[in-house]
């Protein structure tokens, strides 16, 4: 079986990849094939590096309070383009009530702290098996 | 205890070991402590405190960092602080100030307000600190890309106060190579960012005296994942370079180097945090003395803020995070700090709110009058396990400094990405041993509660940017445009030369040159700065 294509994102202005670098690492060791696109990505070019790295997950990192913004517009230019199927699931400070209206959008799954590697990696493998 | 496990067969008590992985003995002794000379609180090399008296002289500081939507509402926390039997203020940006974009920059929609307070204009500058009189109270400001526009406006708004830059007092972080290394707010390629930098110690010596243009910052390095030793080893070793360029400026080490100051974190390791404080004043105090011949006593002593861990704080069963903040809190007196942030309790969440702010606050107050930790100075001096850390702690951050002096100094560390791969592994090897139950983290995976009641949480709407926009819209038209434009041209000018820039900051300021458009005139003029991210 081929392995599994994650984009793990950072969008917006904040630089406190920790979370970001970690799951990279952790996907990464987990089998799965993992691009990491560095700081401060707008929708546009995230959107984009999946397109290009044709990726079936994009794993977008927020900490700052800005998924409001951000999460909305990646949703909308996958939709543009045709790309219904990648798989985005969004990690950081996302209060419940949020992560019920990103869900609403389409994200598939929202990690909040203290989630564990094991169980962001188990949600991927079963999700995107699920869907090819 | 060794020698009995062998002679009765018994099973050794398992092994442990220290967060940074320093081995940790089941008990300690006068052997561990042999050959160590300990000088009382106030002597070189200041290992036991800065101070002979320490608290009993003056308490520390107790300084909450705080910051969020418009410059009025934070105005109106900070005086509420002040009010509530704060000492000292501490400003916390948003992320489009802390990257130099104003309000109204395409990047900011989303962000403004939301991790500190919105700030693009010395008229946000005068807003932030109406009423309060900056000849009275001091204040540290978490900047650093653009620290040295952000201390302009604040020196323009003691000038507007009728205070003497003589006395004014506070902080600046303006400590941009942590960012490379961890924290990532940069705009500019390091070395005109070390520049920058080494322009605001030499303004502050000659012009603004009392205040510390510099916090060497541990903390950040810390919350990016890294072990004590790497925290210790790095921000030294950041301090070393900061000393190297100003000395390369022609600055005399005894005229800057008193005020230089540092800033670290306080993690849940209670002892080993304990003797990382007091190993690195032992290692900048010698450091000063014999690798730059300092002769002024005050350029020995390191002097600290510290804040409790941002990183060790949970979202599950967040009322654990007082006590948490608690122990770190009681570490870092214990370790001899001079100023002091604790964290809230929602902080996992959001910003934290007046109530959770309030605890906080009441946490130090606790320590500082109720609990008799600061009667004695350094109360644990001497305990055969604190000595032994400190010294095992001094010689692992003394191995890294040598091999980052090999590497050709923090910059050329920094651009083959050393110390952030060490932080990475260091952040990876913890989220491991978190996931393996090795280390415990409670109401995380471990004393697991289902259906836990929701906090109440401070919440910052997008009324914050609607204000922010409309109210620099209004200063564009309102002001000089010409004049604005006279003093960003002479600005670039100085930035393309080898000035001291800060004389021209100060002019574009006082026009009301915007903080993006004093950035951007030196994004023109030296470029801005893309890492190679490891993974």
């Amino acid at each position: 079986m081929d392995r599994i294509r994650v984009l793990v994102a950072k969008p917006g202005l904040d630089g406190h990849d920790r979370g970001a670098k970690v799951i990279a690492r952790a996907l990464r060791d987990a089998g799965m094939e993992v691009i990491y696109t560095g700081l401060r990505q707008t929708p546009e070019m995230i959107v984009n590096a999946a397109l290009q790295e044709d990726v079936q997950v994009i794993g977008l990192s927020i900490l700052s309070g800005a998924h409001n913004a951000i999460v909305p517009r990646v949703m909308e230019l996958l939709r543009e383009k045709g790309m219904d199927d990648v798989l985005v699931t969004v990690g950081g400070i996302i209060p419940d009530e949020d992560a019920r209206e990103l869900k609403k959008l389409g994200v598939a799954a929202v990690f909040q702290p203290g989630a564990s590697l094991e169980e962001i990696v188990d949600f991927i493998r079963s999700s995107v098996k699920q869907t090819a | 205890m060794k020698l009995m496990a062998q002679l009765t067969g018994a099973p050794a008590t398992p092994a442990r070991k220290t967060l940074s992985g320093i081995p940790v003995e089941p008990v300690y002794g006068p052997e561990d402590m042999r050959g160590l000379e300990l000088p009382a609180p106030g002597q070189f090399p200041y290992t036991r405190g800065i101070h002979e008296s320490m608290y009993r002289g003056r308490l520390w500081t107790m300084r909450q960092f705080s910051g969020f939507a418009t410059p009025e509402e934070t105005n109106q926390r900070y005086r509420y602080l002040l009010s509530q039997g704060q000492t000292g203020l501490s400003v916390a940006f948003d992320l489009p100030t802390l990257m130099g974009y104003d309000a109204d920059h395409a990047t900011s929609a989303g962000e403004v307000g939301k991790c500190g307070v919105s700030i693009s204009s010395l008229e946000d500058m005068e807003i932030l600190f109406r009423e309060i009189p900056l000849g009275e109270v001091t204040v540290s400001m978490t900047i650093n890309s653009p620290a040295p526009v952000i201390w302009a406006m604040y020196l323009a708004v003691a000038e507007k106060q009728g205070v003497d830059w003589s006395r004014v007092s506070g902080t600046l972080q303006n400590d941009i190579l942590k960012e490379y290394i961890a924290q990532k707010e940069y705009i500019f390629p390091p070395r005109p960012s070390m520049r920058l930098v080494t322009d605001v110690i030499e303004y502050s010596t000659q012009r603004v005296p009392r205040f510390n243009p510099i916090s060497i910052s541990g903390y950040h390095i810390r919350e990016a994942g890294s072990t004590a030793v790497q925290e210790l080893a790095f921000t030294l070793r950041d301090g070393i370079e900061y000393v190297d360029w100003a000395m390369e400026r022609g600055l005399p080490v005894d005229s800057f180097a008193p005020r230089l100051s540092f800033f670290f974190n306080s993690h849940n390791d209670f002892f080993e945090e304990i003797a990382k404080y007091r190993a690195a004043r032992k290692i900048w105090a010698e450091v000063m003395r014999y690798r730059y011949g300092a002769g002024d006593e005050r350029s020995w002593k390191l002097r600290t803020h510290a804040q409790t861990a941002g990183c060790s704080l949970t979202w599950q069963q967040p009322y654990n995070n007082i006590v948490r903040t608690t122990l770190q809190a009681l570490a870092a007196v214990l370790g001899g700090t001079q100023s002091l942030h604790t964290n809230s309790l929602d902080e996992a969440y959001a910003l934290p709110s007046e109530h959770a702010v309030t605890i906080a606050l009441r946490t130090q107050q606790v320590i500082a009058y109720e609990s008799e930790a600061p009667a004695v100075a350094d109360p644990l001096g001497g305990s055969y396990f604190i000595e032994s850390l400190t010294a095992e702690m001094e010689k692992r951050a003394n191995d890294y400094i040598r091999r980052i002096d090999e590497m050709g100094g923090m910059i050329p560390a920094i651009e083959r990405g050393f110390p952030q791969t060490e932080i990475a592994n260091a952040s990876y090897e913890y989220q491991h041993s978190i996931e393996t139950g090795e280390q415990k983290i409670v109401g995380v995976n471990a004393f697991v509660e289902e259906n836990e009641e929701p906090i109440e949480l401070l919440q910052i709407d997008e009324t914050a940017q609607q204000h922010q926009l409309e109210k620099l819209a209004k200063l564009k038209s309102r002001r000089d445009n010409a004049k604005v434009q006279n003093s960003l041209d002479h600005l670039r000018h100085a930035a393309e030369g080898r000035e001291n820039t800060m004389p021209f900051i100060l002019d574009a300021v006082r026009a009301y040159a915007t903080l993006g458009e004093i950035c951007d005139t030196f994004r023109d003029a030296f470029g801005t700065y893309t890492e190679t991210s490891v993974i």
